[in-house]
């Protein structure tokens, strides 16, 4: 394959590391455009979680034996490498689950005691229309807890924020906000939006689920507060994510799930708290996939965020343009690549989403259908559900390409267009 | 591809039965499926132990909206408990992951749904419709009872 205008990526040579990407799927080659919800694993990620799984593994902290140091010690190393992917420090790092635990940590350490910021009646949360459930049901839940008002800043026809209203004010104690949209692709103002709620005395806390897998992202020329993703959508397994905070701002935090580990001293009358981050660690970590999210991380950085981010940029102006060239076929979110990631919605005229999906399966193109855990913005654009379809750095512009003939062919199956 | 949406089914995809929503009526419910949006508003009407009426109105995916389409031909002017052993025959269908092979004198056109047994993902929206009459029609039952 001929290597892509624009792109530096050697594809044929990524794809050699994802051994599942060379199956077929109903007889067909897989083409997998569902990234945005989860990627696949290079070898690579999956021999250093094994490796470290075979030779060195045991609980991390306290032990005195020779395996659990060993443990600990690729433990801590995993969240200094994160934390250098980042541009953040060591104990700025803390492991969580996924996105959703490192948002709802945050949630409920504002309220609980000893939170640096008291929230009630009169004070207010500020999200975005755009936000993944995760980026808003945890601040419903919290309004609901303290009495706080939740605003949010609007979509515009064109699938961005309208910023030129009052949702961040003087009463505003919290912004939340996704980075770049799970749905729409649209990539917001982090830095413009981090400066308004720090005008404010807000705390700006930023949802980077689907911007750490597909660019550089430094967290301090971002100038935000607390900032979360996820693991798996990363080339690295499920079950670890990733909640970085400035340390001040984690050190005031009080912690959010008690038991081991996150405690300084435990009697019957009362406990004190570990240091961040073992304050919000209570309990084994997840120890292997922390490890396997360390190597992720240094895969992404070899081949190189810039390079990959470049690579899906061709390949999304290849899948727009095809998109915009079909009759009965309508693109949910911005229509160009600027400012934008690499999952693109859409829907066709006649046609529910579901079967979209259905349909395309059939062809061994696997895309996402549904409300993508953002109902909000469906509702916005009047469409039930879309189609997504989301590239990564092992995608090719042959598979865009497969994509936008499979869609045809789902137009003439169904009568549409 | 064809296993799945049988002629049948885009059939009543396109041309649903008894679609729209119909006065009077016993008891109106609205059902979803959260995990893809599809929604069902569906009303019954039951008079003397018998399913007088079903209308409803809804929106999603060709099987959601050809199975409540079918639903109401198998209903419709049977006895509730006639009706509710057609209901129970398609749910059986439809959790048999095609391993049964359908009576055509019980479902009727829902024997096109035989195929999507086999699609884990989309079982549920075969029976959206379906769950949707089951609850009003046990409620209008219950109405029923608590009058007399």
């Amino acid at each position: 394959m001929v290597t892509p205008a624009g792109s530096s990526l050697d594809v044929e040579a990524v794809r050699k590391d994802f051994p599942v990407l060379s199956r077929e799927v109903n007889g067909r080659p897989l083409v997998y455009l569902d990234s945005a919800s989860s990627s696949h694993k290079p070898l690579q990620v999956l021999e250093a979680e094994r490796q470290f799984v075979e030779e060195h593994y045991s609980n991390v902290h306290r032990g005195v034996h020779t395996l659990s140091q060993e443990a600990t010690d690729a433990y801590e190393s995993a969240r200094s490498t994160v934390a250098a992917f980042l541009g953040g420090a060591h104990d700025e790092v803390v492991f969580t689950k996924n996105v959703t635990e490192s948002i709802n940590l945050i949630a409920y350490a504002l309220s609980n005691p000893g939170s640096p910021v008291q929230l009630g009646p009169g004070d207010e949360v500020c999200v975005t229309e755009l936000e993944h459930h995760s980026n808003l049901v945890p601040w419903q839940q919290l309004c609901e807890r303290t009495g706080a008002t939740l605003r949010w800043f609007s979509l515009t026809d064109e699938g961005r924020l309208d910023l030129g209203s009052d949702a961040v004010n003087e009463r505003t104690k919290v912004l939340a906000f996704g980075h770049v949209s799970n749905i729409l692709g649209t990539e917001n103002p982090v830095r413009e939006l981090a400066d308004r709620a720090r005008a404010v005395g807000a705390l700006s806390i930023v949802d980077g689920a689907q911007a750490v897998p597909h660019q550089a992202v430094s967290v301090r020329a971002l100038g935000v507060d607390l900032y979360a993703f996820t693991g798996h959508k990363m080339l690295a397994p499920t079950g670890v994510g990733v909640l970085w905070g400035r340390a001040e701002i984690l050190d005031a935090l009080p912690p959010f799930m008690g038991g081991g580990s996150m405690i300084e001293q435990v009697s019957m009358s009362g406990s004190t708290y570990a240091k961040a981050p073992e304050r919000f660690e209570a309990g084994t970590p997840v120890i292997s996939q922390a490890i396997a999210l360390a190597a992720a991380c240094d895969y992404l950085s070899d081949v190189g965020l810039d390079v990959i981010k470049a690579h899906e940029v061709v390949l999304t102006a290849r899948l727009l343009d095809g998109l915009h060239a079909l009759p009965g076929v309508r693109v949910i979110g911005p229509d160009t690549t600027e400012l934008r990631g690499s999952a693109v919605s859409f829907v066709l005229d006649g046609v529910h989403p579901h079967d979209v999906g259905q349909s395309l399966d059939e062809q061994g193109i696997a895309v996402r259908v549904g409300h993508h855990c953002a109902a909000p913005v469906c509702k916005r654009y009047g469409v039930p559900a879309t189609a997504r379809a989301s590239t990564y750095l092992y995608n090719t512009e042959a598979e865009i390409d497969a994509l936008v003939d499979g869609i045809q062919q789902v137009q003439r199956f169904w009568g549409a267009a | 591809m064809e296993s799945l949406y049988q002629e049948i089914i885009l059939d009543h995809y396109r041309n649903p039965h008894h679609r729209g929503l119909r006065e009077p009526y016993d008891v109106e419910v609205h059902h979803v499926n959260p995990t893809c949006g599809d929604e069902v508003t569906l009303r019954v009407v039951v008079e003397d132990g018998v399913v007088a009426d079903v209308s409803y109105d809804g929106q999603g995916c060709s099987i959601s909206q050809a199975a409540t389409s079918v639903m109401t031909d198998l209903v419709i002017g049977r006895p509730v408990a006639e009706a509710l052993a057609k209901h129970d025959a398609f749910l059986e269908l439809m959790q048999s992951r095609g391993g049964l092979d359908p009576d055509e004198e019980v479902l009727e056109d829902g024997i096109a749904f035989a195929g999507v047994s086999k699609y884990p993902a989309r079982v549920k929206c075969a029976l959206l419709g379906w769950m949707a009459w089951k609850d009003a029609t046990a409620q209008a039952v219950a109405i029923a009872g608590g009058v007399h």
